[in-house]
């Protein structure tokens, strides 16, 4: 908003109009940012990648969602042996499914009454992302990291999730190298689901470890 | 802490934060802008063209930045300057080159600012 800028900036004439890629500054952005916007201007210009590289590449990391994740769960829910071999070995279980993570290993950790698991990347911010879609901030952020290796019941308390003594928590740290995600437990109530309404139940923070409990939704408000 | 922990600390660099004292997790969700999916497929392509030979490179760049850099930026900021490191170190950008570049971006968006709204867009 220009209230926002006491100082007039007047109408300044830019005369770089031969310039062929206008970066997109919709939104307001730092100077780092600017760094990056013009470190992308300077790639387009000179071919070493171009605006419709940029534009698929975008468009597939953009339609990556937690719903692949979600339909791992749903199989492993419905197939026991699937469930088997997706513990044993993650990153060759999912090949089934058309998802290929390799060189990557994936590894699957299953919640029971007994243990609850949660991932994080305390260095970085590791992710499945093919199979969750883009992180969440908070999964970046220095106080998540920080603290869920440290404190995870305090953590996994402000997500709402109340764990008693009995549960085990057991916190996973990614590497470069290493993907995890959980395996939430089937809620009670869904036996007479099917596969893909089993997979609508699951939500991304169940897939991380920062939700414990999924609930049948009912089918009539769907 | 001990001097010898201090000095393990500062070795360690700013990124590696795991069991430091932190406040409250901030759970609002943050949709993903243009130019943060810019960034993305930026570092993406840079590693499929072979310009950046892997991620560790990138990480490499980030877990380089001043602390208080470290903490200043965003996530996608962070990216930002460490590729603006790498293509420098290669010889790939000049530091001149990119620094007009900035200037230039810097006063288009001041222009489209003060334009605002209905300018130039």
């Amino acid at each position: 908003m220009s209230s926002d800028h006491p100082t007039d900036h007047g109408h300044h004439h830019d005369h770089d109009h031969a310039r062929t890629f206008q970066p997109d500054l919709s939104e307001p952005v730092g100077d780092a940012a600017l760094i990056g916007l013009a470190l992308r201007d300077l790639l387009l210009e000179r071919g070493v990648y171009t605006a419709e590289e940029e534009r698929a590449t975008i468009a597939r990391m953009a339609g990556a969602n937690p719903g692949n994740g979600a339909r791992i769960v749903a199989r492993a829910w419905t197939d026991p042996a699937f469930k088997a071999r997706l513990l044993d070995n993650g990153t060759e279980a999912i090949k089934e499914l058309g998802y290929d993570l390799s060189p990557l290993e994936f590894t699957v950790l299953e919640n029971d009454e007994r243990v609850h698991n949660v991932v994080v990347c305390t260095l970085c911010s590791c992710y499945p992302r093919a199979l969750l879609g883009q992180s969440p901030a908070w999964y970046k952020s220095k106080n998540y990291r920080a603290r869920i290796v440290r404190e995870p019941r305090a953590v996994l308390a402000e997500f709402g999730v109340a764990l008693p003594d009995s549960v085990e928590v057991r916190v996973h740290d990614s590497t470069a190298e290493l993907r995890y995600m959980i395996l939430p437990q089937r809620p009670a109530g869904s036996e007479d689901l099917d596969e893909a309404a089993l997979a609508a139940l699951v939500t991304r923070d169940s897939l991380i470890g920062t939700q414990r409990d999924l609930t049948p939704k009912d089918p009539a408000a769907h | 802490m001990t001097k010898e922990s201090e000095d393990t600390a500062a070795a360690w660099g700013p990124h590696d934060v795991g069991g430091r004292p932190a406040g409250p997790v901030d759970r609002s969700e943050h949709d993903t802008a243009q130019w943060e999916w810019q960034i993305d497929a930026m570092v993406r392509l840079l590693i499929q063209k072979g310009v950046l030979s892997d991620f560790a490179e990138l990480r490499d760049g980030v877990e380089k930045l001043e602390p208080e850099d470290y903490e200043r930026l965003s996530y996608y900021e962070r990216w930002s300057a460490a590729v603006a490191y790498a293509l420098v170190d290669k010889g790939l950008l000049g530091e001149d080159e990119l620094r007009r570049r900035v200037e230039a971006l810097r006063a288009r968006a001041a222009a489209a600012d003060a334009g605002a709204p209905g300018a130039g867009r």
